[in-house]
């Protein structure tokens, strides 16, 4: 089992949905939310949380810098 | 373990730089854009060097650049932003000059201003981006476009026999002497940003050191341009940019 958990909050409303950190996640957290934000995009969201591993990888690919990425030590 | 366990001030790993505006960026959904100017953010935020900074932004996509980075911007005519660093650069050698073009403005229009900026050896950084096409004005060929390429005027593909050869600008940079540091990157993985940005942070640095031009070409993708998705539109750059822009350093004295 993982030593780290982590967690992404992510900046909906400034959110684009291009799929980016999806894809670049190496533990297939994330997915796009089947609903839209206030522009119509279908926003980035943790399907599977207890699986992040706090890496910071879709927070380095994302282009409109929304994604804030935590990572605790499991004590 | 519950989220909110998780999610603490003293846990936080990445987070939005602070030089980057409230502004929501224009750009399309996925593009590289984005991520550079992410990079150069976080570049001049560690360096510490955000009142010593004069950025001059390009005609392109990117003509907004100064609305999302805050530092201080000048905005060149179409090309001419090394013209306009170089004059910054000599009436203030102290502070840190940076342009910032895509391959219509940099390769095609402002061949000239970047051929002699570079010759000059200006104690500038350029940052480069490729994604072969012209963005902003709705995809046509630019001079990186590649062979077979099908763009807005090129609607069969590119013919070396009719628009000539893709440019490898940062080749032809490279052999000059006034250039210092030559490179080129991409953004399209975890990896490939963490690598632009130690050679953009680099390339800062080199202007303490009076050396010449720094110049950092980021391989990058248009998807709207290119009429893909934004993850797909990596694939493509992946597999047919890499093969007439091969990245890497070309040059680092």
């Amino acid at each position: 089992m993982a030593k780290f958990r982590g967690a992404i909050v992510v900046d909906i409303e400034h959110c684009k949905g291009c799929n980016l950190c999806v894809v670049a996640c190496p533990a297939k957290v994330l997915d796009l939310h089947h609903d839209v934000n206030g522009k119509g995009y279908h926003y980035c969201y943790m399907k599977n949380p207890e699986a992040c591993i706090g890496c910071a990888s879709c927070g380095l690919v994302c282009p409109d810098s929304v994604i804030t990425v935590y990572k605790a030590e499991i004590k | 373990m519950e989220l909110t366990d998780i999610i603490k001030e003293e846990n936080l790993v990445l987070k939005k730089s602070g030089l980057l505006t409230d502004n929501v960026m224009h750009y399309c959904p996925g593009c590289t854009h984005g991520v550079v100017h992410k990079l150069i953010a976080e570049v001049i935020e560690e360096l510490g060097i955000q009142d010593q900074t004069i950025g001059v932004s390009p005609v392109g996509c990117s003509v907004f650049a100064y609305n999302y980075i805050d530092i201080d911007w000048a905005e060149a005519a179409h090309g001419r932003a090394p013209a306009v660093a170089t004059a910054i650069n000599r009436l203030h050698p102290e502070k840190y000059v940076f342009t910032y073009q895509g391959d219509g403005d940099l390769a095609s229009i402002g061949c000239a201003e970047i051929m002699h900026a570079c010759n000059r050896g200006e104690n500038i950084v350029v940052i480069f981006i490729n994604n072969a096409i012209y963005g902003m004005t709705g995809g046509q060929m630019a001079p990186t476009t590649l062979l077979g390429q099908v763009t807005a005027t090129t609607p069969y593909g590119r013919d070396a026999k009719l628009n000539g050869f893709p440019m490898k600008i940062t080749e032809l940079l490279a052999q000059l002497d006034g250039t210092c540091y030559v490179t080129r990157q991409s953004a399209d993985t975890p990896a490939a940003v963490r690598k632009t940005k130690n050679a953009i942070k680099k390339a800062f640095q080199n202007t303490r050191l009076q050396k010449g031009v720094s110049f950092v070409e980021v391989v990058g993708t248009c998807n709207s341009g290119w009429k893909m998705t934004p993850v797909d539109a990596n694939k493509w750059m992946r597999d047919n940019m890499f093969a007439k822009y091969p990245l890497g350093d070309m040059k680092d004295i």
